[in-house]
């Protein structure tokens, strides 16, 4: 029952979302703000993630896979598509979830506890408008960076096991990065990753716009947010993947 | 003026309103007063339209809240300015970005006379020129209920609504805030509604005072005429100190 209703008080939080913003001036001036705020400065997270677990996966595979009947390639190759198939877009949108979720959760169910909604609402102010449409436009616009960045410096990361340790050479690595490569799997990839940050910062918007009582609550908003949305993002997740790769 | 007839309210079958008629006018401080839980910040809110009522009629000047859509309640609302218990400053802007934010979301003057405004609103709550680049967190309690009421009045409201707005106040500085109040409301003859239980507010502003008890009106007068009232649920309420029991008697 609360599924439903939750399900119904989401779209319509949602049809008051996307309309005609009061001022268009104050919405491109939120803008930059959030790109700045959920796209800049995710931005070290998703270095970071993207480059060990690059490296970590072309040891791995490369340790798995000793085998003198498995070309050279194998190890760049297995490396390239898990990247481009679902680290750079499903993980890291997981991981995404919990920190772009988690701070849009709690800095809209904070401005709802201390009033700084009903504010917006009593000066005749779309608040729903007003503060979430930046928001899910922002990490919208930006996720697709954020993906190409993960693919690129997850090879990096896998390249950099090569220069310095002796378990795969950079030049099998290359070879095999470039090997039999669909560019199909990164336009599947970017769309997923635009379906999956709609899913973050509206179901995070959606727990932040409704919680209330106290700092405890926008707590347990914020958790909600992060474990609805990773579980809606694998849900799409198998969703998309059967639509465009089956 | 806003005229409330016959309002009910009710939450998941628990009336909390029942049938409240009352007249609050302009250029006067209306003061709705009660224990905590008497309904008193529910009917605030269901004023204001932030809750939907069962039944009866909230007219604005003559236009009937209730028969308003949604767009024509975001209209009205523009005409009117709130004074939140805790202040509710958006904290990621400084003092003088929140007295700006409603001017330049309505307002079609350009940001220059935008600024001038909201300039003027913070002179007009006494607010210097130094605390204007600071965010609510550096400042005092005070000068956030100044600043709220600077917010409140930039649109040049018809209407302003005060919940609680001496809570966490030393008496003095609840002093200046209730004289605030007072004064803006003569200045520019707004209508006024202040949620309140501080007895010193009540006899220092309360031009006209409505007393809430269980959900209903239980006694509607002025400041003078609560000394000699006979209500005895307004009396308890009243007059539950000593001080100003002692008041009561002096003045009878």
């Amino acid at each position: 029952m609360w599924l439903l209703r939750d399900t119904g008080k989401y779209f319509l939080l949602m049809r008051k979302v996307f309309v005609q913003p009061n001022r268009w001036k104050m919405f491109f001036r939120q803008l930059p703000l959030e790109l700045e705020k959920q796209g800049l400065q995710s931005l070290p997270i998703v270095i970071i993630i993207s480059v060990f677990i690059g490296a970590i996966m072309t040891i791995q595979t490369k340790l798995n896979t000793e085998n003198p009947m498995l070309p050279v390639y194998s190890t760049g190759l297995v490396t390239r598509d898990t990247l481009l198939l679902e680290f750079s877009s499903t993980i890291l949108c997981l991981i995404l979830a919990g920190k772009v979720g988690s701070s849009i959760a709690s800095e809209i169910g904070t401005m709802r506890i201390t009033e700084q909604i009903d504010a917006l609402e009593i000066m005749g102010i779309n608040s729903a408008n007003y503060l979430i449409l930046p928001k899910i436009s922002a990490f919208v616009a930006i996720m697709p960076f954020l993906v190409i960045i993960s693919m690129a410096v997850g090879l990096i990361g896998g390249y950099l096991v090569g220069v310095f340790s002796d378990i795969i050479t950079t030049a099998d690595y290359l070879v095999g990065i470039q090997y039999a490569f669909i560019p199909y799997y990164v336009f599947y990839s970017l769309t997923k990753s635009l379906v999956f940050a709609f899913i973050i910062s509206s179901v995070a918007a959606f727990y932040g716009y409704y919680a209330y009582g106290g700092a405890l609550d926008v707590g347990t908003a914020s958790t909600n947010a992060v474990v609805n949305s990773s579980v809606l993002i694998l849900f799409f997740n198998l969703l998309i993947t059967q639509l465009m790769l089956s | 003026m806003i005229e409330v007839k016959g309002l009910c309210k009710s939450f998941e079958n628990k009336q909390i309103l029942k049938n409240i008629s009352a007249v609050f006018e302009a250029g006067k401080t209306n003061m709705i007063i009660g224990p905590s839980g008497s309904g008193k910040t529910v009917l605030m809110k269901s004023i204001i339209g932030l809750h939907p009522i069962d039944t009866g009629r909230i007219e604005y000047s003559g236009r009937n809240l209730p028969d308003m859509n949604t767009s024509r309640i975001r209209r009205l609302r523009r005409e009117v300015g709130m004074l939140f218990q805790g202040s509710a400053l958006f904290d990621s802007m400084t003092v003088l970005e929140n007295v700006l934010f409603p001017l330049e979301m309505f307002s079609r003057k350009v940001q220059e006379e935008n600024i001038e405004r909201a300039r003027f609103c913070l002179h007009r709550v006494n607010l210097s020129e130094q605390v204007y680049h600071l965010y609510p967190a550096e400042i005092s309690g005070g000068m956030q209920k100044r600043t709220a009421i600077a917010r409140a009045i930039a649109l040049q409201p018809k209407y302003l609504f005060c919940d609680e707005p001496n809570s966490g106040l030393d008496p003095k500085t609840a002093l200046i805030i209730d004289q605030l109040i007072h004064e803006i409301t003569e200045e520019f003859n707004i209508t006024t509604i202040v949620n309140s239980h501080d007895m010193n507010s009540i006899m220092e502003i309360g031009d006209n005072i409505i007393f809430i008890n269980h959900g209903e009106k239980a006694w509607q007068g002025s400041k003078n005429e609560i000394f000699h009232s006979t209500n005895k649920d307004l009396n308890d309420f009243v007059f539950a100190s000593n001080l100003f029991k002692k008041i009561k008697n002096s003045k009878q």
